[in-house]
């Protein structure tokens, strides 16, 4: 697999990002916002988190609108596997790619925590690693991570199984008290249309090594790796 | 070619639960403030359009309104311009 990691100016998960995108013997390419071309081996990008030109005027605004965006929209649109964590969430809905939008957290905390995910559909290039209902134990590290959208947005989300992650208690529960910003049916993580573009708010780089403590997030970079091996 | 002055509010919409408004709406009321409620927080800007009339102005801050200073998906935003009058008749 070849894989790109782009860096923008605030970007602060993008060494992690490069670190779980090779454990699985990936090459990885790093990819700057300025850059107007992409390697053309390329089968994935990911946007990784941090804070984006400082998140002024709104999470991922500005990040948008940077020259190697237009490149991941239409490396995107061709088919390419583009998956967006935490700021790369937030910039997937600024830009499109994916419906919505990641709006201040309910209870205004920035929260960093580990949270369990429940994988809710493990037929995506995302999750095909895992089996449905496993839970993920990820952490969390956000102020805006509280995902919304218009209810008609919402229904065709989950009728077309394309919420693929969502809070849940250890147990598996998707219940109030595992929803850690007021997320919209506890979504953690969600697919678009197509199956290849995907944005979650938990760092699965963070959950990649022993040393993190978990490592269930490496079934995302697997799956990832799978598609081609 | 005129010159404007545009002032821009961005506010999440009506739909959207604003969790700041909220909880600045508890603080009035624990000042006992009672009769100040339906708190609001938003986003100012301002910025200054060339423009050769305030037909124009107005479509210039409106694409910018649509495509960078608001989010249309979570977002509401209203402007206002003002002629800003230049002191070349003063002796």
């Amino acid at each position: 697999m070849n894989i790109g990691v782009v860096t923008f100016p605030g970007s602060n998960c993008n060494a992690d990002t490069e670190f779980a995108a090779a454990l699985d013997g990936s090459t990885v390419h790093r990819l700057w916002h300025k850059d107007t071309s992409l390697p053309s081996q390329l089968d994935a990008i990911i946007l990784p988190g941090g804070f984006s030109y400082g998140d002024y005027l709104r999470t991922g605004a500005i990040a948008r609108f940077s020259p190697i965006m237009q490149e991941v929209i239409d490396f995107a649109n061709k088919g390419g596997m583009v998956m967006g964590i935490c700021n790369g969430f937030q910039i997937l809905t600024e830009c499109g790619l994916l419906p919505g939008a990641l709006i201040r957290n309910a209870n205004l905390s920035f929260v960093c925590k580990d949270v369990y995910l429940r994988v809710e559909n493990a037929n995506t290039n995302f999750t095909n690693s895992v089996t449905k209902n496993t839970v993920l134990r990820i952490p969390i590290a956000h102020g805006e991570g509280r995902y919304t959208a218009p209810l008609e947005v919402i229904e065709e989300l989950e009728a077309e199984q394309r919420v693929i992650f969502r809070y849940v208690t250890p147990a598996g529960e998707d219940s109030p008290e595992a929803n850690p910003n007021g997320s919209v049916h506890n979504i953690a993580g969600i697919l678009n249309t197509a199956g290849n573009v995907m944005g979650l708010m938990p760092h699965p780089e963070r959950a990649s090594d022993p040393l993190n403590g978990s490592t269930d997030g490496l079934s995302v970079f697997t799956s990832i790796a799978l598609l081609r091996s | 070619m005129k010159t404007y002055t545009a002032h821009v509010t961005v506010s999440l919409r009506r739909a959207i639960l604003d969790v700041q408004g909220k909880t600045v709406e508890r603080a009035l009321h624990s000042l006992h403030m009672p009769a100040l409620s339906n708190v609001r927080i938003g986003k100012y800007v301002e910025l200054t359009v060339q423009a050769p009339d305030e037909d124009r102005a107005k479509e210039l801050v409106d694409d910018a309104c649509k495509k960078l200073l608001s989010n249309p998906v979570m977002e509401d935003y209203s402007f206002r311009l003002e002629e800003r009058v230049t002191s070349g008749a003063v002796a």
